[in-house]
């Protein structure tokens, strides 16, 4: 393919594990259980959908792409309903403590 | 897909180490956790062993049916038992002595196969194009070896007949319980209200293309019985008495499909099972259909467990 | 291109692997809840690259399920690990 697509692909890629990077050292780092969900929920949130970016060109036809683009919906209203759900966990051990 | 690499070692360790904490840590919960994690590693690890099937299978149920399952199991085991003494030092060094054989023996078979492997694969391609399927793994289970599967499915049932018969003499064909969401209308049951279609569509579509492509029937059926739990943890669907006669034709459909079609055999094709010429395709789809919504009822309703309310005569 | 999405795939593998020491570590069962969001995630994320570097399309679809069983992991999960509520028994259709 063109070296532009390429050169696209390396850099959305690379950002994308980038911030999976960063959501590691968010959940090693940080010291609340809050924060940690936090740094999980959103991070490797936002490095999927630089993944799933940088695939797209790449991806054989269009019923591929449109899965890409689906799993990364998915993903996002997942990921952040599971959030929610952690932390109102989080919240009633702490009213119950 | 099949060299071995730095990122695959990696992986196995990976796995290895999960196994060894969810082995080691004494919290139930905590073990179910790190079981349900060794589930999704190891889904990663057929993909790299080029088992594609067997991942979607591995994904499907190894993450939350059988975690939901086993932490149900649990809090049953320890309500009716709180005080049974765990196992002795001699039960769990017969159990590891066990585990370890195994292991061995398993391992030795990899790393010693006999001779020329014994394999059936070649012959199984070669057969492939009568079916009229293009995924191999399809065609044994519903077509090579179909007595096989036709018998798992009867033994689903059976499972689902023995955790029934955990029911309390009065709650019998009544309805099993779930937890009744604490916030109605909380984030639960919004995630009960937008997921389940999705994964309807997502569950029926790979039970139809297991026919040329990985997936089929198993793994369809088990997508959708996840987000019939889903629906019922929300509070979105409710959950049915087990005497319901709409449940149990969808609980049996699959192997009476099967038997059905299995018997017709002798008529149209001179053996128990055999597929007629040309048709083999639309029957394995059909039997494929029925086994979906069988597997989906009978796997949500083993992780629902048994009755235990209502219907008290 | 194929080598590189495949060494992406492998430091995502590794990241989730680091993450998970620290989980599975949390003393809270809500912080190892939040094992099956980072293994889902990182695992899709893996998955997909493997997808398109290996020309696997069938992959696409152990993410779209693993998508899915995440999520509903993560809701059992929680509903499993959270104190009994008062009104647990009642139930719709009772």
């Amino acid at each position: 393919m063109s070296l532009v697509v390429a050169l696209f692909t390396l850099i959305t890629v690379t950002a994308g594990a980038f911030f999976f990077l960063a959501g590691t050292v968010g959940l090693l780092r940080f010291p609340d259980t809050l924060t940690r969900l936090h740094a999980l929920t959103k991070a490797d949130n936002l490095g999927l959908g630089l993944v799933v970016l940088g695939l797209l060109p790449w991806a054989d036809g269009l019923f591929s792409a449109l899965k890409l683009v689906c799993i990364w919906l998915l993903v996002q209203f997942a990921g952040a309903t599971a959030a929610q759900l952690i932390a109102q966990l989080v919240r009633r051990g702490r009213s119950h403590a | 897909m099949t060299a071995i690499s730095a990122p695959d070692i990696g992986l196995v360790l990976l796995v290895l180490g999960v196994a060894a904490w969810t082995t080691a840590v004494r919290d139930a919960f905590a073990a179910v956790i790190g079981f349900v994690a060794y589930g999704l590693l190891l889904a990663l690890l057929w993909v790299r062993l080029g088992a594609i099937d067997v991942a979607l299978t591995e994904a499907a149920i190894g993450s939350g049916l059988t975690g939901m399952l086993l932490l149900r199991a649990g809090a049953r085991a320890k309500a009716t038992q709180p005080t049974a003494a765990p196992p002795g030092k001699l039960l769990r060094l017969a159990a590891a002595v066990l585990c370890a054989t195994v292991a061995a023996g398993l391992a030795s078979l990899v790393l010693y196969p006999p001779g020329p492997a014994p394999s059936l694969a070649p012959a199984a391609a070669a057969s492939l194009p009568a079916t009229g399927l293009g995924n191999p793994v399809t065609a044994v289970l519903l077509a090579f070896r179909a007595f096989d599967t036709f018998l798992e499915k009867v033994v689903l049932l059976l499972a689902l007949i023995g955790v029934w018969s955990l029911a309390a003499d009065g709650h019998w064909g009544g309805a099993p319980t779930l937890p009744w969401p604490a916030d109605r209308g909380g984030a639960l049951t919004f995630l009960a209200k937008i997921l389940p279609p999705v994964g309807i569509v997502v569950g029926l579509y790979v039970f139809w293309t297991g026919a040329d492509h990985p997936g089929g029937a198993f793994q369809g059926g088990a997508i959708l019985s996840a987000m019939w739990l889903l629906a019922m943890l929300g509070g979105v669907a409710s959950v049915p008495p087990v005497e319901d006669a709409a449940l149990r034709l969808a609980l049996v459909a699959g192997a009476a499909l099967f038997l059905a079609t299995g018997l017709a055999g002798f008529w149209v094709a001179d053996a128990f099972l055999a597929y007629p010429e040309g048709y083999a395709k639309a029957l394995i789809i059909g039997i494929e259909a029925a086994m979906t919504v069988s597997v989906a009822a009978t796997l949500a309703l083993l992780v629902a467990g048994p009755p235990a309310r209502g219907v008290r005569r | 291109m194929n080598s590189f999405m495949i060494w992406v795939a492998a430091f995502v593998l590794a990241m989730v692997a680091l993450g998970l020491i620290r989980i599975l570590r949390g003393p809270a069962a809500a912080d190892r809840v939040m094992a099956v969001q980072l293994l889902g995630t990182g695992g899709i994320a893996a998955l997909l690259l493997l997808a398109i570097a290996t020309h696997v399309p069938a992959l696409l679809d152990v993410a779209m399920t693993l998508a899915l069983l995440a999520a509903f992991a993560s809701a059992a999960l929680v509903v499993a690990a959270s104190p009994a509520e008062p009104d647990d028994a009642k139930g719709a259709g009772e």
